[in-house]
């Protein structure tokens, strides 16, 4: 909400000397804050004065246009007296005329400087301005013309234009939807600014009483509507020009002058709050009815759209059907013109949830709409109409018809019983009986005050005072936020971080100390990121669940999967000069199942257990997932010799890291899966349960996101190493008796995983074998066509005394026994 | 010089003679003093104490000698040995230390040399401030509670407060999955973790609620449709809006600096009521000077969350009783936490994934 200042203290006295500044933090402390104090001529510096046109002669050009060239009258502005020569461009003035001249020395708004130059074959010494030029709004049919009797030409013209007025703009909380009016923001000044008196109510005027004599109205849903109020004036003159105080208001308020009877309704609607429609009379056929909408019936809006109406929208008739949107805009049909002499004033109140779902169903916003779904004051229909018969009647020549339709009252607002301490209990602070009831009644609350309890009936203009704490709130601001205590609360003893939050935070320190980057990514994805996967089209990964309003059509839904996000960032780094990239990620993913719906369920209780059950049930799974890309060198390459390039099992040793960290070892075996390379992808297992998969990435996958061949990632499911994580772990004793080495080298069949065989060599000398490593992978010729010799260190030790040269080789062969039989292992 | 097979005639052995022991010693002592080097050292002990040594040879004579002459011998043979023992030891010691010194010297390196032959890795800052946070609520006591970002709309709107035709459901701009009569939103807040605490606990509850929260808003230098926000819950009896302001008080001491707290401007949550806007004490002009200070831009304060008094509706509806219990809740953004602790001004570096960013942050902040 903009608010002139000086529009304000029409209603309201501030001390002498209050600054702008002062009044605003007091504003800010009770409620209404300060979003910017503006001042339209704030950029525009040097002589702006009024000037008369003396002379006005039209110049056509070899180009087609048609300059003016003037001699303009600006007293001694010039500081000579003399006429002052202009070129001008535009054709709306004629000689006599009072215009807005900016003389050599000027600036306007966006550092324009003006100086005395040559053009056109004259010397132009200074324009003449339009309402843009002046930062006064988009308008630019031409120049400001000046009503005679504004100025003396060489008078600074800032004052007249109001350039020199300071505007408020405050953030208006739906709690306090006073604030979208002057009248609201002059009550708070009153309440807040220390020594402020006076407050002058401008809804506070003497009314005509109802009559029968007024336009027929006919309210059928008095709960949507419960109060209409009508007026007509006739006899207006519709080329009667916009006073410029009214035409300045409304454009400080952020509305566009029209005409003056539009201007009339939108000036009272800032000064009241209270939305008002004005229509043409004499295109008002008949009695004007209230009624909800037959589903489908049509109307078209002030903005030339044709709106097919819901059951639930509040329409404004007549004998031709839907004449407008009640309280959110008006039709096309009874538009205000260029040739309305009688003006029906609508100023009636409306349902705010009505007003909210109108609006939202058609994408209307409005200024009418926006005061009408927060709740305007429904006690003052009738004073807005009759200030509005008063402008009309006074600016335009009209004369107010002696009718007045009243239908219908106003709602009542709610009485509230409260306890008294109940501001104290709440705030924290010492706030006795006598300083909450005047503060609620400083608000416009009316109190009865038995016991320890008062009842309070908050005042028409609060329709979101609905409940106790809503009272406590409107003694805390008056008393003042500012004087809460501070008080730490002692908080129980408290368990600390949870298991899984404490190993999330171990697998990101585990990562980052084995040379990963964390990388943080939205959520979004598209089928397309799926494609460049290369995912097939029954890959589960493609379910996605999708937004109803995505931001983008690419990325229209909850991934499934933190790769497309890691491979654009590593392509991005790779892109930005980073040739070794490491990144990972922890985020949820979204796994979408088919379910009932969630339930809306109620408020006024604790729900069921069932009920909360079902809910859950409603939401997907949302497992949180690891992923990482890496690229380019693992280890660079230096002084100290060659670097060695990140390989498809840099991403498995990640995951491994990952799983070792938490207790867990991690069971490896071939898979082939997008968008891994389908001879170099790890499935990684825990037990039965697939937990991920790491490997080089699909050459075409390199490609299509610009990272190197041979670049990698690994995907894994972080829930289920978490919830197995070791979490009591015995302590071992280890033997130390000497350990016998035996190193073994058997030749498999190059399909055979080394994992399988060393598997077999372990389970081969269960009881002494202490540890084994593959240390060497060799192929030849003498080996044969695929066959390939893995080399194995084997450590045996006993617990309980030294092994005999016997007992560790038959322990060796028992191993290669078992490679044998299982993997068709020959020892060399 | 005799030899095992000359003729013996002990009392003629001339090796024995005291002249030629002191001769024999003093020429192994000059040899001693000689040795450069360990080498030649080696070389002296066995041309001096060898087998084929005139002192070895003497010494192997004693025995042939009678037994009163023994005696003299022996001395004399003995300690003209122990003398060059001793020489050849301690000059050993000397040419040891001289050849260790000048090794070392010889070994010497460029230690400037670059030494880094591992990736740097890094965390990312947001999840660092979130864990920072998240140790401050600890330290008080506090519990960090969790929930999904995909939601039921019922949890993140109606059970707080915000039916479905509440004004303020059009201040947050909200992400709808598919299909909207599903219920299910991104929530637009942290809020639905502490309606899902309250649920499923019963009082005192404390605790602090960190994650993803998602706005349809378009992504620029200010705005991002994924950003942090941190929510904090209390109810427990008599709580007031002064443990709220104490709460926030200790969160900024905390987070930006002892003497640094926070004020109060009066607002609406439907969540709570009353609400109220916290701003944070600028914590490098602390609200002194302000004028020229980047940080606030001249305000000496810092818009930082919103917070207030749970609403007693919102109780209701999470099953707790309003008459026996009340609480507090804030919320402040993360991402806006760190901009302004660690001087970003624009939020899309967070989201970006430029490695030099995070790894910038090392694994604390
Ligand atoms: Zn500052």
């Amino acid at each position: 909400m903009k608010a002139p200042k000086s529009w304000i203290l029409d209603y309201v006295d501030v001390p002498e000397g209050t600054t702008t500044e002062e009044l605003t933090a007091r504003l800010t402390a009770t409620g209404l804050k300060l979003e910017a104090i503006e001042s339209a001529g704030a950029d525009i510096s040097g002589p702006l004065v009024v000037g008369r046109v003396l002379t006005r002669d039209p110049e056509p050009q070899k180009n087609g246009k048609t300059i003016n060239w003037c001699t303009v009258d600006v007293g001694d502005a010039n500081g000579t007296g003399e006429p002052q020569g202009i070129v001008c461009g535009a054709h709306n003035f004629e000689a006599g005329d009072l215009v807005v001249v900016v003389l050599p020395g000027g600036v306007l708004p966006g550092g324009f400087e003006i100086s005395a130059r040559k053009t056109y074959g004259h010397v132009s010494a200074g324009m003449i301005c339009s309402a843009r030029e002046l930062g006064l709004g988009e308008d630019h049919d031409g120049i400001i013309v000046l009503p005679e009797g504004a100025g003396e030409p060489g008078q600074d013209v800032r004052g007249i234009l109001g350039l020199d007025e300071e505007v408020i703009e405050l953030e208006v909380n739906p709690d306090r939807a006073y604030g979208l009016s002057l009248r609201g923001i002059a009550r708070d000044v009153a309440l807040s600014v220390p020594g402020a008196s006076g407050f002058r109510d401008p809804a506070l005027r003497d009314t005509p009483p109802a009559d029968d004599g007024g336009h027929p109205v006919r309210v059928e849903d008095p709960t949507g509507c419960p109060v209409f109020v009508a007026r007509t004036v006739t006899g207006f003159d519709p080329a009667a020009p916009t006073p410029e105080f009214i035409s300045q208001r409304i454009t400080a308020g952020g509305m566009r002058p029209i005409s003056l009877a539009v201007d009339v309704t939108n000036y009272v609607m800032l000064e009241t709050g209270r939305p008002i429609h004005g229509y043409d009379a004499d295109k008002v056929q008949g009695t004007v009815v209230v009624r909800r909408a037959a589903a489908g019936e049509k109307v078209t809006t002030l903005d030339g759209t044709v709106r097919t109406l819901a059951a639930e929208d509040l329409v404004v008739c007549d004998d031709s059907g839907p004449i407008g949107l009640g309280g959110v805009m008006g039709g096309e049909s009874t538009e205000i013109s260029e040739s309305t002499t009688r003006v029906l004033v609508e100023s009636a109140h409306w349902d705010a949830v009505s007003m909210f779902r109108t609006g939202r169903r058609h994408k209307i916003t409005s200024e009418a709409g926006k005061r009408n779904e927060r709740g305007a004051d429904p006690t003052i229909c009738e004073a807005a109409a009759d200030r509005v018969v008063e402008l009309l009647t006074t600016y335009g020549g009209a004369t107010a018809e002696p009718g007045v339709t009243v239908v219908g009252t106003p709602p009542r607002p709610p009485t509230i019983r409260m306890a008294l301490d109940l501001p104290a209990r709440v705030s924290g602070l010492a706030v006795d009986a006598d300083t909450v009831v005047r503060h609620l009644e400083a608000n416009g609350c009316t109190v009865d005050v038995e016991g320890d309890t008062l009842t309070a009936t908050p005042p028409p203009w609060r329709p979101d005072i609905t409940d106790p704490h809503d009272l406590v709130e409107e003694v805390v601001r008056l008393v003042g936020y500012d004087t809460i205590p501070s008080v730490l609360p002692p908080a129980p003893g408290g368990r600390g971080l949870t298991r899984p939050q404490q190993l999330r935070r171990r697998i990101g320190r585990t990562l980052a100390g084995a040379g990963w980057v964390e990388v943080v990514d939205f959520p979004f994805v598209g089928q397309g990121d799926l494609d460049a996967l290369g995912l097939s089209a029954d890959d589960p990964r493609r379910s996605l669940l999708r937004l109803s309003n995505p931001l983008s059509t690419e990325a229209p839904a909850m991934t499934t999967t933190l790769l497309p996000a890691l491979l654009r960032t590593a392509g991005r780094n790779v892109g930005l000069g980073t040739s070794s990239v490491a990144v990972f990620e922890t985020a949820t993913v979204t796994l979408p199942h088919t379910s009932e719906p969630a339930p809306i369920l109620p408020v006024d209780r604790r729900p069921s257990d069932d009920e909360l059950a079902t809910l859950e049930s409603a939401l997907p799974a949302q497992p949180l997932h690891l992923g990482l890309v890496a690229t380019g060198e693992a280890e660079p390459a230096g002084w100290w010799g060659a670097g060695r390039a990140v390989a498809w099992s840099d991403a498995v040793e990640a995951v491994r890291t990952v799983a070792d960290a938490l207790g867990l070892e991690l069971e490896v075996r071939p898979a082939s899966l997008a968008p891994w390379h389908p001879g170099r992808c790890a499935e990684l297992r825990l037990g039965d349960v697939v937990v991920g998969h790491a490997g080089e990435l699909h050459p075409q996958v390199c490609a299509t996101f610009g990272l190197p061949p041979r670049s990698v990632a690994a995907e894994a499911d972080l829930d289920v190493l978490i919830e197995h994580a070791v979490h009591l772990r015995p302590a071992t004793v280890f033997s130390t008796y000497p350990a016998a080495k035996e190193d073994v080298a058997v030749v498999v069949d190059e399909s055979v995983p080394a994992a399988d065989v060393e598997a077999a060599l372990r389970d081969g000398a269960p009881e002494l074998l202490e540890s084994i490593r593959l240390f060497d992978v060799y192929r030849s010729e003498q080996l044969g066509e695929g066959r390939k010799s893995l080399a194995f260190a084997l450590r045996f030790r006993a617990p309980d005394r030294t092994l005999t040269e016997q007992e560790t080789g038959a322990a060796r062969d028992a191993a290669v026994a078992l490679a044998a039989e299982r993997c068709g292992a020959v020892q060399r | 010089m005799s030899g095992p097979n000359t003729d013996f005639d002990p009392v003629e052995v001339a090796a024995l003679q005291p002249e030629e022991v002191e001769s024999a010693r003093d020429e192994a002592l000059a040899a001693v003093a000689a040795a450069r080097d360990l080498a030649e050292l080696k070389q002296v002990r066995i041309d001096h104490t060898g087998d084929r040594s005139p002192l070895a040879l003497a010494n192997r004579e004693i025995g042939a000698l009678p037994p009163q002459a023994r005696k003299d011998a022996g001395q004399r043979v003995g300690q003209a040995r122990g003398a060059v023992s001793k020489a050849l030891g301690e000059r050993q010691a000397v040419l040891e230390a001289e050849h260790e010194e000048r090794m070392l010297v010889e070994e010497t390196v460029d230690v400037t040399l670059p030494t880094d032959r591992r990736r740097r890795g890094g965390r990312h800052p947001i999840t660092l401030q979130s864990e920072l946070i998240a140790d401050i609520f600890v330290a008080m006591g506090w519990e960090i509670a969790e929930g999904p970002v995909v939601e039921a709309e019922w949890l993140n709107f109606d059970a707080l407060n915000l039916g479905p035709d509440h004004p303020a459901r059009t201040m947050q701009d909200t992400f709808w999955t598919e299909p909207a009569e599903r219920h299910v939103v991104l929530r637009t807040q942290t809020s639905p973790v502490q309606a899902r605490t309250m649920l499923t606990r019963t009082p005192p509850i404390y605790v602090a609620c960190p994650g993803r929260v998602f706005r349809t808003d378009e992504y620029d230098a200010t705005h991002s449709p994924m950003f942090h926000q941190v929510e904090g819950l209390v109810v427990d009896e008599g709580i007031t809006m002064a443990h709220l302001k104490g709460s926030l008080d200790h969160l900024a001491a905390q987070l930006f600096g002892e003497g640094i707290d926070t004020r109060f401007r009066p607002s609406y949550f439907p969540f709570t009521e009353p609400s109220a806007e916290v701003d944070v004490r600028c914590f490098v002009c602390r609200g002194v000077d302000s004028d020229a200070c980047r940080t606030c831009r001249g305000e000496g304060w810092i818009e930082w969350g919103g917070c207030g008094v749970v609403n007693p509706r919102v109780l209701v509806a999470c099953g707790v009783d309003p008459e026996r219990y009340a609480g507090f809740a804030f919320g402040m953004g993360i991402d806006r936490s760190f901009m302004f602790r660690h001087s970003l001004e624009d939020l899309r570096p967070l989201f970006e994934g430029d490695v030099r960013f995070s790894s910038a942050f090392g694994t604390e902040i």
